[in-house]
């Protein structure tokens, strides 16, 4: 069956769905016990999947594989290969972490939020590991059913605007990429993903194909100009709520572009590169100033996400190893970041019941561990070498500038707008005098909110410092990628090729 | 070995900076200055080594970095001549700033995170200077760049520090911006990172172009352009320095470690380290050259003005750096390194003589309520003097110099000898500028030490002589104080000289002021020991050097006759006829104003960025997203679909379960499809 002899990844999705269920029939307390102990065993075996993933040259792309027929074509189908791997271990590593942070912020229907929590890590992961066509969509629409619900029943006062918005968006693509769907398993017979990363599309369909999943991924990216509802749904999200909207859900859109955009419509990519490039570059520059003036420390982290999420598709779109292996180390990285930026906010949300940033300042004061955990999840959005932010943003960028010079100029000030609005945001919070009664008699971080933050620095650091172990286990995965895509490898921008005083290059002939 | 010298003082900022309060001050300094002291002592030898010959450059890797594809990068730490020059300023300027802090942070609440600071620089500033590629490079540059925004901010309850903490970050990250293309660049080129590759390589790219938004430019110029913005940023050149006067905010230990020996001469440390590769473009060289001299001038303009010691030792760095680029620029890069090293010893001796006086005055940095400190404080007027004779190049050819003298005469002169346009305007330039640097340097010195008393009108010597008690975080900059005649008279005020833990590192820098030329001219910049000494780890021009002792005299002679000009300035008009600045002020009232204003860089950035910033985010955010992308999208569906009234009570019910619904639809299509097929 596989390397372990037992069907992990099916038991690392019935681990929270039955604990979601047991949770329904217990107390509070109970609930809140099960569902920690449910993440922490599928963190157990998401660690026993990497120990024993192969990632030495020459292993099999697709590992821990199932498949049960359900009917004609459909099938019960899982499998994962290194970047599966990596994003699935960002989740399990985040769930546990999410039900320490609703400890006790959440005192209203808690058996049902764990329950909606543990269902959100089923759907998770069954994205990432559907070897299905129709699996993987409905793991993926699905995995936002509990998360409008987690936002619409423990949100805030706007929260049901939040979670329309949110539905409204997502709702269009997803339609249009169910069609699209079924176009392809009707062109090609089979629903299963590894044969269709094979089949080559007719170059004619690709565009429509490639236009409707982007019209889901996009939106779940989110890229400019669909990304307005981020910052209202983080907003009205509790803090749990955000981590896993931020670290996880963000992800999908990633994932859609590097499992399915790039690698089965590598053509229609090359042509409709330039959306991409537009696109990233609007909105690094667009959404990196709105950060610079938000009043709300969620809505600044989230809009921060937006451009650090721009990095991401431009490196994705690199059509070369460091473009693709930086952007899926930007993902990684921002899931822990911003998930730990999130929740820095929530551990003074909870003291002060408000995101308000002016309402804070000095709690460098009476918060030293605070501040400086906060500091270093600052620096790392930052993208400061040595942290984890650092590693996927150079190559992702150092990958797309052999793409287009223009885009990545424009991207690369994110750098400046970044350390612009996320240190004048670490200023007015954990800088300053402590002139407010109320900020200034807030205690230091509990042991439960120090485990929670500190394991996610460790994570941070070692990415930033020793990043190899993040880069192997997917190595093999984006070579496949590359060599797929290679083929129509985007020549528009004849620009690059390093011109020698005698030779004229072939690129550079043929741009006249 | 050198190992034990980078991780040492990383080692100690991490377990005084988490051990905190925990361990208590006294252990934490003693371990963060302690490892200092050690990695200095660890260091010496290796630059010694390298001096007698017996060293030989080497890599030592240390671990895997990021691997991507071809893009290879380690963690290694290269040692050669250039490195092991670094490596002693560093580490000795370092550890005595970590003794220094003993006595001027003593009534500091928070010394321990100073100390963990002080030293994570240190660490930060070796990974930079032993890089062997451009990535581990640009770690270190990242890392001191942290720091240097940590420990400016160090007093972070004051809007000010935090302010010019978060623009000494931002104004960096400007040249970083630069830094990165310019990696992303030479990558693509040359397909490495490897420092010791791509000078090899450097060479035959010349003449070659490459492709640049749209356009079509010269491979190397840009490059090294995109390279050198990140120079300038570090360096505080011309139109990326705004952020170094301020930075005077942080303690002043940190000023003469951070913000004058080490991190602000890292990009000529780069320009050095990358020489074969600037040596390939003639433009870049070009702007290099120009951009040094200008800052050169500027800032000594600047400095000729101000009132606050910190910030008059500031702008005298920003000038000495310009002098140093300047000197890159025609191709004595071993003038360049050689003022660096020169200066690095001099200019810490001057930021921590002046807060020695500073400690001494009750905090009190404007110098127009200094005056007559000689008597009272004389090891810090000896210290002070002997860095002035430094900065300003004192000292007869063929005897004995001091420490500027060798240095900055060498870049003049090589200026000069370079025989280009650009190369005479930069010697015309440098002429000039070493004589407002003699004026400034001795009116600091007239100002602080001689004249009569003026303390009575100091806000801070009047708290000090009622009693009332300023932490050392009152050190506050010019801006505080408007137009003053300060009255002369003591108050009543009996200023101290400093405790021994200050003295100490004022005597050893000292010595360094007085013999860091004499004794190493020969080595840095003779033609024939300079090559063998070098052995390559930077671009060293035999024939540069040798042209330099071929000048007309008037042209050797001319840095001198500008300092003593500058000193004749000074004495006259601070101490001869001291009604003279006044008279000059009113009759050149623009200039002055000018010049106070710093050419009125910072109001000028604040008009065309920083405000136009914020604007645009908020237009972008009320207008874009809200008034125009929510209006159309969400909010204008759910009125098409809802109507506007019944928008919410359609809403709260129902929205889930219809995409359910549409989920469901299509799944059911699909599963018709399945079973069909």
């Amino acid at each position: 069956m596989n390397q372990l002899g037992f069907p992990i990844l099916s038991i690392m999705l019935a681990v929270p769905t039955a604990a979601a269920i047991a949770c329904l029939y217990l107390k509070d307390e109970g609930a809140r016990r099960l569902a920690l102990a449910a993440t922490l065993i599928d963190l157990a075996l998401g660690i026993l999947l990497w120990a024993t993933f192969d990632s030495s040259q020459g292993a099999p792309q697709w590992q821990f594989q199932e498949h049960v027929g359900v009917f004609g074509r459909f099938a019960w189908a899982l499998g994962i290969d290194g970047i599966a791997l990596l994003l699935i271990m960002l989740s399990v590593f985040l769930m546990p972490i999410c039900i320490l942070a609703s400890w006790t912020s959440i005192t209203k229907r808690v058996p049902e939020y764990m329950a909606a929590f543990l269902l959100t890590e089923v759907l998770m992961v069954g994205t990432f590991a559907a070897q299905d066509l129709f699996l993987f969509y409905i793991f993926f629409e699905a995995g936002l059913i509990p998360m409008y619900l987690i936002i619409g029943i423990w949100g805030g006062a706007r929260r049901i605007y939040a979670s329309y918005k949110f539905f409204l968006y997502t709702l269009l693509g997803s339609v249009l990429m169910l069609i699209a769907m079924l176009w392809m398993s009707n062109f090609a017979g089979t629903t299963d993903i590894p044969t269709l990363l094979q089949t080559d599309f007719p170059v004619e369909a690709q565009n429509w194909l490639w236009l409707a999943f982007f019209a889901s991924f996009a939106v779940k990216v989110p890229m400019w100009p669909v990304h307005t509802w981020l910052p209202d749904a983080h907003v009205e999200a509790p803090t749990a709520g955000s981590v896993i909207l931020a670290g996880v859900l963000l992800k999908l859109g990633g994932y859609g572009f590097i499992r399915f955009s790039l690698p089965m419509f590598p053509e229609a990519s090359s042509t409709l590169i330039w959306v991409i490039l537009v696109l990233s570059g609007i909105a690094v520059v667009y959404t990196s100033l709105v950060a610079l003036v938000q009043n709300d420390m969620k809505k600044l982290i989230a809009y921060s996400s937006v451009a650090h999420m721009a990095i991401v598709t431009i490196g994705l779109f690199a059509f070369n190893r460091q473009g693709l292996e930086g952007s899926m180390m930007v993902m990684l990285s921002h899931g822990l970041v911003s998930g730990a930026l999130f929740l820095c906010v929530g551990v003074i949300y909870d003291r002060l019941h408000t995101r308000e940033i002016a309402r804070y300042g000095g709690l460098s004061n009476n918060m030293p561990r605070y501040a400086l955990l906060f500091m270093l999840f600052t620096m790392a959005s930052v993208g400061l070498p040595g942290t984890s932010g650092f590693v996927g943003e150079f190559l992702s960028l150092m990958g797309a500038w052999q793409v287009s010079s223009w885009a990545t100029a424009v991207c690369t000030t994110g750098i400046i707008l970044g350390a612009a609005y996320m240190l004048y945001l670490y200023w007015r919070v954990a800088f300053g005098v402590s002139d407010k009664p109320d900020a200034a008699a807030m205690p230091d971080l509990n042991a439960r909110e120090l485990i929670s933050l500190g394991a996610i620095a460790l994570v941070v650091l070692w990415m930033g410092v020793y990043p190899e172990s993040f880069l192997k286990p997917m190595r093999n995965d984006i070579g496949t990628i590359v060599a797929r895509v290679d083929r129509a490898k985007p020549r528009f921008d004849p620009d690059f090729a390093v011109g020698k005083p005698n030779v004229k290059l072939p690129v550079e002939a043929a741009a006249h | 070995m050198i190992q034990a010298i980078v991780f040492l003082p990383l080692l100690a900022a991490i377990v005084a900076g988490l051990g905190n309060r925990a361990l208590g001050n006294t252990v934490a300094k003693a371990i963060t200055t302690g490892a200092l002291f050690v990695s200095c002592a660890l260091s010496w030898p290796i630059f010694l080594g390298f001096l007698s010959g017996a060293q030989v450059a080497h890599v030592e890797p240390v671990l895997q970095w990021i691997k991507s594809d071809d893009f290879n990068v380690l963690w290694a730490l290269r040692v050669d001549t250039l490195t092991a020059v670094m490596l002693v300023v560093v580490t000795s300027v370092s550890a005595l700033v970590h003794l220094y802090s003993w006595g001027y942070m003593a009534e500091d609440d928070s010394q321990p995170r100073f100390f963990a600071y002080l030293s994570l620089f240190t660490f930060a500033m070796l990974m930079l200077v032993t890089a062997d590629n451009l990535v581990q490079m640009f770690f270190g540059w990242e890392g001191v760049g942290l720091a240097s925004y940590l420990l400016i901010g160090f007093w972070y309850y004051k809007p000010s520090a935090n302010a010019a903490a978060i623009k000494a970050f931002v104004v960096n990250r400007v040249g970083d911006f630069g830094f990165m293309l310019g990696i992303f660049g030479t990558f693509l080129v040359f397909g490495t990172v490897s420092i010791p590759a791509i000078l090899a390589a450097a060479p035959g790219m010349a003449g070659s172009t490459v492709g640049f938004l749209g356009g079509r430019v010269d491979t190397m110029t840009l490059l090294c352009l995109l390279l050198f913005l990140g120079a300038m940023g570090k360096s505080a050149q011309l139109g990326l320095h705004t952020w170094l006067p301020d930075a005077m905010e942080g303690p002043t230990p940190v000023s003469a470690l951070i913000h004058a020996a080490t991190m602000v001469t890292a990009g000529v440390f780069m320009v050095c380290r990358l020489s074969p590769m600037f040596e390939t473009s003639h433009t870049a060289m070009t702007v290099v050259t120009l951009v040094g001299a200008a800052t050169a001038l500027f800032a000594a303009t600047i400095g000729t003005t101000q009132t606050d010691i910190k910030r008059v030792i500031a702008y005298s760095t920003c000038s000495q750096l310009g002098y140093m680029f300047f000197a890159a620029g025609v191709g004595a890069y071993g003038a360049a390194m050689f003022h660096l090293f020169t200066h690095a010893f001099f200019k810490a001796l001057l930021f921590l003589g002046a807060g020695s006086v500073i400690h001494s005055m009750h905090h009190e940095q404007d110098m127009r309520f200094y005056g007559g400190l000689r008597k009272s404080i004389p090891v810090t007027f000896w210290a002070m003097t002997i860095g002035t004779l430094a900065i300003t190049g004192v000292g007869v050819a063929g005897v004995f110099g001091f420490a500027g003298f060798y240095s900055k005469d060498a870049i003049i002169e090589s200026a000069f000898a370079s025989g280009t346009q650009v190369g005479g305007i930069a010697f015309a330039i440098g002429v000039f500028a070493a004589l407002l640097t003699s004026f400034y340097s001795w009116r600091l010195v007239f100002l602080t030490f001689f004249g009569e008393p003026r303390w009575a009108a100091s806000e801070h010597i009047q708290h000090a002589v009622h009693g009332e008690h300023d932490a050392p975080s009152a050190e506050h900059g010019d801006s505080a104080h408007h137009e003053v005649h300060a009255p002369t008279g003591t108050a009543g005020y009996h200023p101290h000289e400093s405790p021994l833990s200050m003295l100490v590192p004022l005597v050893l820098l000292s010595l360094g002021a007085l013999l860091a030329g004499f004794l190493f001219d020969e080595v840095f910049l003779s033609p024939e020991r300079g090559m063998a000494f070098w052995k390559g780890s930077l671009f060293f021009d035999e024939h540069l050097m040798h042209a330099r002792h071929a000048i007309p005299e008037w042209a050797k002679q001319s840095a001198t006759i500008a300092w003593i000009i500058g000193l004749v300035i000074a004495w006259y008009a601070y101490l001869k006829d001291t009604t003279v600045p006044a008279r000059f002020t009113s009759t050149f009232r623009g200039l002055y104003a000018f010049l106070l204003n710093k050419w009125y860089f910072d109001e000028l950035y604040n008009l065309i960025f920083v405000r136009p910033a914020f604007a645009l985010g908020r237009f972008l955010w009320k207008r874009g997203d809200e008034g125009t992308i929510d209006r159309f999208g969400p909010n204008g569906a759910a009125a098409v679909v809802a109507g506007t009234s019944r928008v919410s009570s359609r809403l709260q019910s129902g929205y889930v379960y219809t995409y359910a619904f549409v989920m469901l639809i299509g799944l059911a299509g699909a599963a018709t499809w399945a079973i069909a097929g």
